[in-house]
């Protein structure tokens, strides 16, 4: 037996050697006989009516396989949530970049010229460019009001709490799309055929979601479609619903060229067509008492969906109900809808739309306390949420939720109070002002409300002859650490080495849906079925009398070839069970949002050049409590990856938009944080293993992690730069361009 | 124009990659990152963004690092590359500084970390024992999206303790 | 790699007379190819619209930093990598060594050179405006001999330069004067701390007599539609006193001088306000000695 849980340890990444060898084999790595190449030939324009595709002279357009809207085999829509979005526009384009015909050939070079060389007769209609637009109903261009979704949060008696209100404070918060900018562009190699039917490869989150939506493409049944995730080099989000586009386009053309066709995006490509974070807009209005307790929060929020439906519903949810944040309030109001804009729609980013009300939040706590008079410490930790009280959607939180604690922790970590004096002491005469600030919150894991109840996710165990065992699971490896994960949790639910659990790849022909890489999910709901799955084989032994309770690593071995030789195969599978305390009705919006929530309080300190209005992080702490770490390696590359992200989403990260399209889609123009930008970022969990949550029994002890680190760095770095230099920033990204508008600097007299 | 145009505009280029001498044929302005993917099947080198800007592409050029996605092809006449594949000494001799990305947790999603092993590696010989800000320089040619650097910079302390300790 | 090869050459000849004899027979069809770090990248982008180049990489001729008491004349093909190591450059000349420190990253550095960087006349290049301040000269070399230019003189427009179509840049040289008793200043702004292409960018040397700010050259990158030096501010200065009212009239002058542009890194008004900043800045630190 291992001399030590291997829960807990940072044992070595599974996929680790292959890594840093260069021998993983990514999407583009990999190439089959025959294969072609695919590209996209993509709407210059926002909105209009296809006239006529002309194919331009000079190409030798025979060579090349043409597919367009007409050759679409089943439902030219991408399967997701509405099925309004079409895999190829056929009549009418509703935003620049959307795809309207696919050409493949097997030289990638003449594939460009070819590309370039097919003109759109597009007649232009009017369109809708931004959020604000599109709520003033300037042109309807989707539904009867622009609008995808709407849920109304209601909580106590908001119009009656008003009168008692010794203050009412109003805000007003922006928020800009984000690029996941994983540093692997989208990718798939797709092989079709009427008769075997359709098998895509390829760089993704989800494979069931590409297997759901090839079906419909394809009118084909489940057992026809097979989707396998290839080594994936990051996703954030952006590789949760694209690729069941990209997938699509490859399938469509190998189906028609009766060969494999790859599709890989090039940086520009990826950046201008595919999703990004949803632009937000979130209105506060809040009522407190004289001694700093809220009395009511209003609040409303809208996100930007883009040109189609896609995931908005989803991420306007999300961000609906951490909109209230952790704090008890007893009157709330949070009405939200997504819009729809005539630009490529906005899609899944790490966080999921709670970073963009979480932010609106934050910098109104902050607005708060100022009318108040007090810190913002201590106007929130009058009103922080604890155990036994009830949130924006009536959830009693059963965890500790130690706040304060959380609070305190972070303050001590970072000198908080000593920084705070001495820079406002230093600011008086230095021309680079110095300022610290932060943000506290919450997180919830898994999915919203019942979806999980939905999902029904199953996980796979299997042992060979030899003892080794492979987990089943369609959950995948983007770096984050699934791998391991599971392997260390199946090697200690079957006190095995860790080195003896394998990871099938995910490949819908092999393992089951275990659900969406998504939502934070992985670890704690995923997990915990991995461990009954791993459970299940152990049994199967005991019960068989191949095995007994106590076991050797050795005796289970053996026990596993007796049984693999005697009964053929050694298999045990785990299915998501709603403990039946939750409750969630999604009418009203009311009851148990989220199985468990990661609490924290993140520190910024930031530095303002006054010459360049250049504002930089020059320290970071993050200070957490997401139930049982499972690898405090992975558990803090995780936090100080998602902080670089929130960094780039408060100060770096602009989306530069013309007429509908990103003008500056490329990493030269689009800037992410690079080593020299991200301060020393010092992350602290603080572990309570005993945590009482409300899945309790059906997750891992673990919370997730994944995008908690997304909600707190930007409104903890605008409330540090409030701090240095006294201005209010009320929207992200913070570009000096901006900042020296706010911060007075005028046009000098020519 | 038809396919045959690339086979027309080839040329010979010798050069050694990874200690074996190679003779490349491309167009003379085929960038190295394609030559070496395509017609080596060296597919440890990445491509990230094709404008110099995030070094997963990045080998070295007798000794000095380079982005391989601006290296035209005819530019490596008589060159020694060296690419990911040619780091560690053999399958159980990682190098010190890719032993100390597994262990650190330098690696996440892994598409960045060919170039960034290589990276952190020129800084090393250029500089033993860097300060903090010499990793911070040295590293930021290229770009991550999973870290947030942090463990990369513990990957090359590490490695410098770890090659000190040999020394 | 979005354009199509087969539509581009690119040759690699013997030696420098080769080069230059391919620039003689046919001016303006070939165009030397040095690092490849500015071309490459407008290549991929199929945003290379001149068609035929030839290599001179390798031509060493163009390489080497060589140092005389008057000058220190640096081959076109020195990278900036080469320009950072070397010891004189980083003692007299440290903002060329910084500007060459924040192009790009290291790999980059590797392979851009100077030469390069001057040929492909970007108004945002980082080490122009230090060339202006040290007073370079340009030597454009042809089959019909060389000629020495002086840099203030070399841009003419976007993108526009002096060299004939058969001309080639061969050295720069910079005058050692600025190492003792001038102040030197460089700021590159361009949002993140690494590998950004810049907003705005300064370098400044000047010389006091006592309290009177008796000689001074600036230069601006990103300001306009080439490089600039401002030598309407520069006069105004000679001979004055850094007092507010000068520094004030100073920012007035310069906002006459340059013409900076919105686009999609930054705005007109903010490269204009930072400018004046950095240049205010630049005086008083003249000022406090």
């Amino acid at each position: 037996m291992p001399e030590q849980p291997v829960v807990g340890r940072p044992v070595p990444r599974k996929e680790g050697r292959d890594k840093v060898t260069g021998r993983a084999r990514y999407i583009d790595d990999l190439n089959f006989p025959g294969m072609l190449y695919g590209t996209t030939v993509r709407s210059p324009v926002a909105r209009g009516r296809i006239r006529e595709i002309i194919f331009g002279d000079g190409i030798p357009w025979d060579e090349f396989v043409i597919v367009t809207a007409r050759d679409v085999p089943g439902e030219n829509c991408v399967a997701l949530i509405l099925f309004d979005q079409p895999y190829l526009a056929g009549e009418q384009v509703n935003h620049a970049e959307e795809p309207v015909v696919l050409l493949a050939h097997p030289d990638k070079h003449l594939l460009e010229e070819a590309r370039r060389a097919v003109r759109l007769d597009i007649e232009p209609l009017p369109a809708v460019f931004s959020l604000d637009e599109s709520l003033a109903q300037k042109e309807i261009i989707w539904g009867e009001d622009n609008v995808f979704k709407s849920f109304l949060v209601d909580k106590g008696n908001v119009d009656a709490a008003w009168e008692s209100a010794d203050f009412i404070i109003e805000g007003e918060y922006r928020t800009g799309a984000q690029e996941q900018l994983y540093i692997e562009n989208n990718g798939v190699i797709a092989v079709a055929d009427a008769g075997e039917g359709v098998t895509v490869w390829g760089s993704m989150q989800c494979p069931y979601y590409v297997h759901k939506a090839l079906m419909k493409l394809f009118d084909l049944p489940e057992t026809k479609i097979r989707v396998v995730q290839v080594a994936t080099g990051g996703g954030f989000g952006g590789k949760e619903e694209y690729p069941s586009m990209i997938a699509g386009h490859a399938a469509l053309l190998a189906w028609k060229a009766g060969k494999p066709v790859k599709i890989v995006y090039d940086r520009a490509e990826d950046m201008a067509a595919t999703t990004k974070r949803h632009p937000s807009l979130t209105r506060h209005r809040t009522a407190v008492t004289r001694d700093g307790k809220l009395l009511a929060m209003e609040i409303d929020f809208t996100v930007d969906g883009g040109a189609y439906a896609t995931l908005s519903a989803v991420v306007l949810s999300r961000g609906t109900i951490h909109a209230a944040g952790p704090y008890l309030c007893p009157n709330v109001r949070v009405k939200s809808r997504a819009v729809a804009t005539n630009v490529p729609p906005h899609g899944a980013f790490r966080g999921f739309g709670a970073p963009q009300s979480i932010f609106a939040l934050e910098r109104q706590m902050n607005k708060v306390a100022r009318t108040l008079g007090l810190s913002p410490e201590e106007f929130r930790r009058r009103n922080f949420i604890r155990a036994g009280e009830t949130t924006a959607t009536g959830q009693v939180i059963h965890e500790e939720a130690d706040l304060a604690g959380l609070l305190e922790r972070a303050f001590e970590l970072s000198d908080y109070r000593e920084k705070q004096e001495r820079f406002a002491v230093e600011n008086e005469t230095s021309r680079t002002k110095r300022g610290i600030g932060f943000a506290s919150f919450m997180h919830g894991a898994g999915f919203t409300g019942s979806g999980e109840k939905y999902l029904e996710s199953v996980v796979g165990a299997e042992a060979d002859t030899g003892g080794r065992v492979r987990i089943l699971a369609a959950s995948t490896e983007i770096g984050q650490g699934t791998n391991t994960i599971f392997a260390q949790i199946a090697a200690e639910a079957l006190r095995l080495d860790y080195d003896q659990i394998d990871i099938a790849q995910p490949d819908t022909a092999n393992v089951p849906n275990s659900g969406p890489t998504v939502a934070s999910r992985t670890c704690m709901i995923v997990g915990k079925l991995v461990e009954s799955a791993a459970l299940g084989l152990k049994q199967t032994l005991v019960q068989s009398g191949f095995l007994a309770d106590d076991y050797t690593p050795e005796e289970f071995r053996a026990a596993c070839g007796r049984y693999v030789e005697k009964f053929g195969a050694l298999k045990s599978f785990s299915q998501y069970k709603q403990p039946p305390d939750i409750n969630w009705d999604d009418e009203k919006y009311q009851g148990d949002a989220y199985g468990a929530y990661a609490w924290a309080v993140y520190v910024a300190e930031v530095s303002v050049d006054t010459l360049t209005y250049e504002a930089h992080v020059e320290d970071f702490v993050a200070v957490q409590e997401v139930g049982r770490v499972i690898h405090p390696v992975l558990a803090a590359g995780q936090i100080e990856g998602g902080v670089a992200q929130g960094i780039g989403f408060a100060l770096y990260e602009n989306v530069v938009w013309q007429a509908g399209r990103m003008v500056n889609n490329q990493m030269t123009n689009y800037i992410i944080p690079t080593s020299a930008d991200i301060p020393p970022i010092r992350v602290y969990f603080d572990e309570r293993t005993t945590t009482t949550t409300t899945s309790g029994a059906a997750t891992s002890g673990a919370k997730g992690i994944g995008e908690l680190p997304m909600d707190g760095p930007a409104p903890a770095i605008m409330n540090a730069i409030e701090h240095a230099i006294g201005v209010s920033i009320n929207h992200a990204p913070l570009m000096p361009e901006s900042l020296m508008r706010m911060m007075g600097g005028e046009l000098v007299e020519v | 124009m038809s396919k045959s145009d690339f086979q027309v505009a080839r040329v010979a280029v010798n050069c050694t990659v990874n200690g074996a001498e190679q003779t490349l044929h491309a167009h003379p302005l085929a960038r190295l990152l394609d030559v070496l993917r395509e017609e080596l099947r060296l597919t440890g080198t990445k491509e990230g963004c094709g404008e110099g800007e995030c070094g997963a592409c990045s080998v070295f050029i007798d000794g000095e690092i380079v982005n391989s996605c601006l290296v035209p092809v005819a530019q490596v006449e008589g060159a020694k590359i060296v690419t990911i594949e040619g780091i560690a000494q053999s399958d159980d001799q990682l190098h010190a500084v890719q032993r100390a990305f597994i262990e650190c947790g330098g690696a996440q999603c892994g598409i960045c970390t060919p170039g960034m092993v290589l990276a952190a590696i020129d800084l090393l010989e250029r500089t033993p024992q860097p300060t903090e800000a010499d990793i911070r320089a040295g590293l930021a040619g290229n770009l991550c999206r999973c870290t947030g650097y942090i463990k990369i910079f513990e990957a090359v302390v590490h490695a410098c303790r770890d090659s000190a300790m040999k020394a | 790699m979005r354009a199509y090869l087969p539509n581009y050459e690119l040759r690699v000849p013997r030696d420098a007379g080769e080069a230059l004899a391919l620039l003689a027979d046919e001016p303006g069809v070939w165009r030397p190819f040095a690092g490849g770090t500015d071309v490459m990248v407008l290549l991929e982008a199929d945003k290379l619209a001149h068609r035929k180049f030839f290599s001179i990489r390798h031509l060493t001729e163009l390489r080497g930093i060589d140092v005389t008491p008057e000058h220190v004349t640096l081959g076109a093909l020195s990278t900036y990598t080469d320009v950072q190591r070397d010891a004189t450059m980083q003692r007299e000349f440290p903002m060329l060594c910084q500007a060459a420190f924040e192009t790009g990253g290291l790999a980059i550095q590797n392979r851009g050179t100077l030469g390069g960087n001057i040929a492909n006349a970007s108004p945002a290049a980082d080490s122009p405006p230090a060339l202006l301040a040290y007073d370079a000269q340009v030597e454009l070399v042809s089959t019909g001999g060389a000629r020495w230019v002086a840099y203030s003189d070399f841009h003419t427009g976007y993108k526009q330069t002096v060299m004939r179509p058969d001309e080639l840049i061969a050295r720069i040289r910079l005058p050692r004067g600025v190492a003792a008793g001038w102040t030197q200043y460089a700021r590159k702004v361009g949002t993140r701390r690494a590998q950004a292409i810049s907003k705005v960018c300064f370098a400044g040397v000047a010389r006091m007599k006592g309290a009177l700010l008796e000689d001074v050259r600036m230069a601006f990158g990103s300001v306009a539609p080439t490089v600039v030096r401002c030598v309407r501010t520069e006069s105004l200065l000679k001979g004055q006193r850094l007092d507010a009212a000068t520094i004030d009239a100073a920012r007035a002058e310069l906002a006459r001088e340059i013409v900076p542009i919105d686009d999609i890194r930054s705005t007109a008004g903010y490269r204009l306000q930072v400018a004046s900043n950095l240049l205010e800045e630049f005086l008083r630190r003249l000022r406090a000695g």
